[in-house]
């Protein structure tokens, strides 16, 4: 069975992983244990084979992930037999910053951005690899794949490097750093397909089961730990949910849905009429919000 | 827990059928308000793709930002994604946008309109398959629209659809979509594109976008989307010469050396035999690696790694090309240059080239002509500024195999880059090699640099005075050629008057022969540099760009920039030569520092106060800081 926009898309990923690291110094892979994270490191280890990935992993743990992603995320560094490093911003954390307390916006802010930055000044990653894509979001379709950053870690979106061809410019001066998207071109439903082709393993957050949720601000919240505060009034149902997106629990919405298989997952996405980030509560917060946070340093 | 991944062998036919289309990556292009970003909006809308919650955003955008009325939504602000691009209603910036028909994939890339942002434009272009140009049916053909269909020939687009868009303003008129048609018709005669099916449409109503519209029974062609699905584009890159640019050596073991890369062109088996460029030496495929295994075969556009029979040097930069079709290599060709930065070319400098997976040093020698893009006319030019198209000559520091981009367009394209800011400055096409180039090899001496050096028993360099006329660099250079000399070192002095008087007398003072000027001096420092010696050159060399281009012949560390820093007023008053008076009195012109400027140095090697100090105290300051640096 050919499968020919997929063989295309992935020669694609493995060459822009290729040409980031033959002319990287310190590159590093941000890993946020999703599908997109999944399937990058998947395509990272098809394009240094038979060496290992010539990069660490980073994880930015905000400490409100859902409880599966963290076991997850260990379970398959060991297995793969890379080296994972897991940043949690420490000030932040000492605060007390959290979701439930401190708002979405402040809480990704120092949780996720800030500690972002901090990890990655702190390695003096000169390159680092996220799973964006640019079906996600209309500020990251505007991303070129070889993304400049100041020392600042800033993205200015109104003068960006021409990227021409498959020539990737990724000269830089001390202290500034690229970010390399090697799925712009992927689609949620590329992401899927090349899932169950290759069978990648993902969290299985994405797959429907009978799961303990509140309903609150029209977005359907999975109780995953007990740092969960119900409201006046709120009992936890048991539905039949998946996510579609994986963030920090508090912030990231459930879908009801019975897919509980690959292929499920996939015809649901063909009938689907939502797109995949309305599931995050704070893309929403102010209408160009993923272009501000970006400009911040955010992936 | 485990969490063993399920593994999807058998697809039902259904899902056959979707993961087997293929993929057509295409462009919108043309001038400002042709309804680039609309179209889009209306594709996407008209063929379902846009999901409920961005269509829900895109009312609220609407009514924000819209500027198609009460109640309209205006698709623009689908693809404008940037803030900076909503409020002023304008695309800066290429958008990506993704769908899928029953029949095919597509990516597409909305362009940019504004002349100023033709580098996002190009950005665009250079990946896609196709191009979709728009023309406002009211206002037809503009210069945009053919600075547009210009660059896509360019890319070696030979697809090109023209849209003649907002029929509905003309009442769908025939004959001014007729004229329109046959006037492109004329201007795409002179380009290297296909026959252009030109399809008239309103991206506003729908008509003619995803089906037939009755407004027009006078059409015969097919609407936009079924034109879209059904375009064979016919990828030749495997039928081309095998090509493989190196990107990366992998070496887990000490018993395994891979070279991997992606195939740019042709097809590779085992056993087949290739050559090493530029190198030149041979050797057979023993194995084609992927991570599901060894293949027997593989085609252009898969990443791979290669390993090879015979132990060879391989880099990343070198080209594993077919033995019996190699690419041309050469150190000089010329190239269709698109200029993508503020800062114009300047003349002499040398940038860093990407070409492939190498990278070389590289100077335009020069602009053979510009071009027209309205009238496709030669222009002769010696500049050449952001947005404007040249062929050029080029001479590289070494010798890179490539193929002319008619030929091979993955072997035959480049990025130029700046040196000092990154930036990527332009992108070119190369078009020939250049004769002179064949017949000129470098011819390694016996006797090299190093042992010329060990025999000078001290370090050789560059030793580059810049400042104002008047600021003392002669002055300081002849003491301290003095004092070299009574330490035993070889030393020699090159002086810009005097060089005027001689090798350079054939020059004059307009940019250009100010340019040649700087590099012959240049040049000649390098030579003596080569030979061994201490070169004190003393120049005012009032242009960062002029010193950055001395500085890029020879290897690091080897030239020192010594700026001698006296203020204006101190150069003016002691005046040795009496040119500020004859400046100030207006008979000498682009004199530095009265009617021409002093770009300062950012970071020179030495910075020498030269007003503040007698020339005996800052000659020991140079003493001193060579002696540190020979330490």
């Amino acid at each position: 069975m050919s499968l020919e926009y997929l063989d295309q898309l992935e020669a694609e990923s493995m060459h822009i992983m290729r040409e980031a690291v033959a002319q990287s110094r310190n590159p590093v892979m941000l890993y946020s244990i999703g599908k997109d994270s999944s399937v990058m490191l998947h395509l990272a280890m098809k394009a240094f084979f038979p060496a290992k990935p010539p990069f660490p992993l980073l994880h930015i743990d905000t400490m409100w992930k859902f409880r599966e992603m963290i076991a997850f995320r260990d379970t398959r560094a060991g297995e793969l037999g890379l080296k994972l490093i897991v940043h949690v911003n420490d000030a932040g954390l000492r605060a007390g910053i959290g979701p439930f307390s401190h708002g979405a916006t402040v809480h990704t802010e120092i949780m996720k951005t800030e500690a972002l930055k901090q990890a990655l000044s702190l390695g003096g990653y000169d390159v680092a690899f996220g799973g964006a894509r640019r079906d996600e979001e209309k500020s990251r379709a505007k991303e070129r794949i070889f993304s400049f950053r100041t020392t600042a870690h800033r993205w200015d979106p109104r003068n960006q490097r021409p990227e021409i061809w498959n020539l990737y410019n990724g000269r830089i001066a001390p202290g500034e750093n690229i970010r390399i998207f090697p799925l712009s071109n992927w689609t949620e439903i590329d992401i899927w397909q090349y899932i169950a082709r290759e069978g990648i393993p993902v969290v299985p957050l994405y797959f429907a089961r009978p799961r303990q949720t509140v309903h609150r601000n029209g977005a359907l919240l999975l109780v995953d730990d007990d740092r969960f505060p119900l409201e006046m009034g709120e009992v936890p149902e048991t539905k039949w949910v998946r996510f579609r997106t994986l963030g920090c629990y508090p912030l990231t919405a459930a879908v009801e849905s019975q897919a509980s298989t690959l292929l499920d997952i996939i015809d649901e996405m063909r009938l689907a009429t939502t797109s995949e980030r309305q599931g995050r509560v704070i893309d929403h917060d102010q209408g160009a919000s993923m272009e501000a946070k970006k400009q911040e340093g955010y992936f | 827990m485990d969490y063993a991944a399920e593994l999807i062998t058998e697809f039902t036919p259904d899902e056959q059928r979707s993961t087997n289309k293929d993929l057509l990556r295409f462009i919108t292009c043309g001038s400002v308000d042709d309804g680039k970003s609309t179209l889009i909006g209306r594709l996407l809308y008209d063929s379902k793709s846009l999901p409920t919650d961005q269509l829900a955003n895109l009312a609220i955008d609407s009514a924000r930002y819209g500027t198609t009325g009460d109640g309209q939504l205006d698709f623009a602000l689908l693809v404008d994604g940037l803030v900076a691009e909503r409020e002023q209603g304008i695309t800066i910036d290429v958008a990506y946008r993704f769908f899928d028909t029953s029949r095919r994939k597509f990516i597409i890339a909305d362009s940019p309109g504004h002349e100023q942002y033709t580098r996002n434009m190009a950005t665009a272009a250079s990946t896609a398959d196709l191009a979709v140009l728009l023309v406002d049916a009211r206002r037809g053909i503009l210069t945009q629209t053919r600075r547009h269909s210009y660059i896509v020939s360019l890319f070696g687009i030979r697809r090109v659809v023209l849209v003649v868009n907002k029929m509905d303003a003309v009442n769908w008129n025939r004959d001014v979509f007729e004229e329109i048609a046959g006037s492109f018709r004329s201007f795409a005669a002179g380009l290297e594109v296909d026959d252009v099916p030109c399809i008239p449409l309103s991206a506003l109503t729908g008509a003619n976008v995803v089906s037939k519209a009755a407004e027009m029974p006078w059409y015969d062609g097919p609407a936009l989307l079924p034109y879209l699905e059904n375009v064979e584009v016919a990828a030749r890159a495997d039928e081309l010469p095998f090509r493989l640019p190196v990107q990366w050596i992998s070496r887990p073991t000490p018993s395994f050396r891979g070279f991997a890369g992606t195939i740019a062109s042709g097809r590779i088996a085992t056993g087949d035999k290739i050559a090493v460029l530029p190198g030149g030496h041979t050797s057979t495929v023993s194995r084609i690696v992927t991570m599901d295994g060894d293949l027997p075969r593989a085609e252009a556009g898969q990443a791979v790694t290669l390993l090879l029979n015979e132990e060879l040097d391989v880099a990343r930069g070198d080209m594993l090309a077919a033995v019996t079709d190699k690419p041309a290599l050469t150190d000089q060709f010329a190239a269709h240059l698109l200029w993508l930065d503020q800062t114009p070319w300047l003349p002499g400098r040398s940038y860093l080239m990407q070409l492939g997976t190498a990278t070389a040093k590289a100077r335009v020698t020069e602009i053979k002509h510009l071009i027209n893009v309205n009238t496709l006319e030669k222009i002769a030019a010696s500049t050449l500024a952001m947005n404007e198209i040249a062929l050029a000559s080029f001479s590289l520091d070494r010798q890179l195999p490539f193929d002319p981009f008619r030929e091979n367009q993955a072997t035959g394209s480049f990025i130029l880059v700046d040196r000092q800011t990154n930036a990527t400055v332009a992108c070119g096409m190369v078009a020939f090699p250049l004769y002179q180039a064949t017949n000129l090899h470098w011819r390694p001496m016996k006797v090299t640099k190093q042992a010329r050096i060990a025999a000078s028993g001290h370090k050789a360099r560059i030793l580059w005075f810049t400042g104002l006329s008047g600021a003392g660099k002669s002055t300081i250079a002849d003491l301290l050629e003095e004092a070299l000399h009574r330490r035993g070192c070889r030393t020699m002095t090159l002086d810009g008057d005097n060089i005027r008087c001689g090798l350079n007398r054939d020059l004059d003072f307009t940019d250009n022969g100010r340019v040649e000027n700087i590099r012959r001096v240049a040049e000649v420092a390098k030579l003596m540099v080569e030979a061994g010696l201490i070169v004190l050159v003393s120049f005012i060399s009032p242009f960062r760009s002029e010193r950055e281009l001395a500085r890029g012949l020879v290897d690091d560390g080897e030239f020192l920039e010594i700026f001698v820093d006296a203020p204006l007023t101190v150069c003016e008053a002691r005046d040795p030569k009496g040119l500020y008076a004859k400046a100030r009195a207006g008979e000498i012109s682009h004199f530095t520092g009265i009617d021409s400027a002093y770009e300062r140095p950012d970071k020179p090697e030495l910075h020498l106060l030269s007003g503040e100090k007698m020339p005996e105290q800052l000659v020991e300051q140079v003493l001193k800081f060579l002696d540190a640096i020979d330490a």
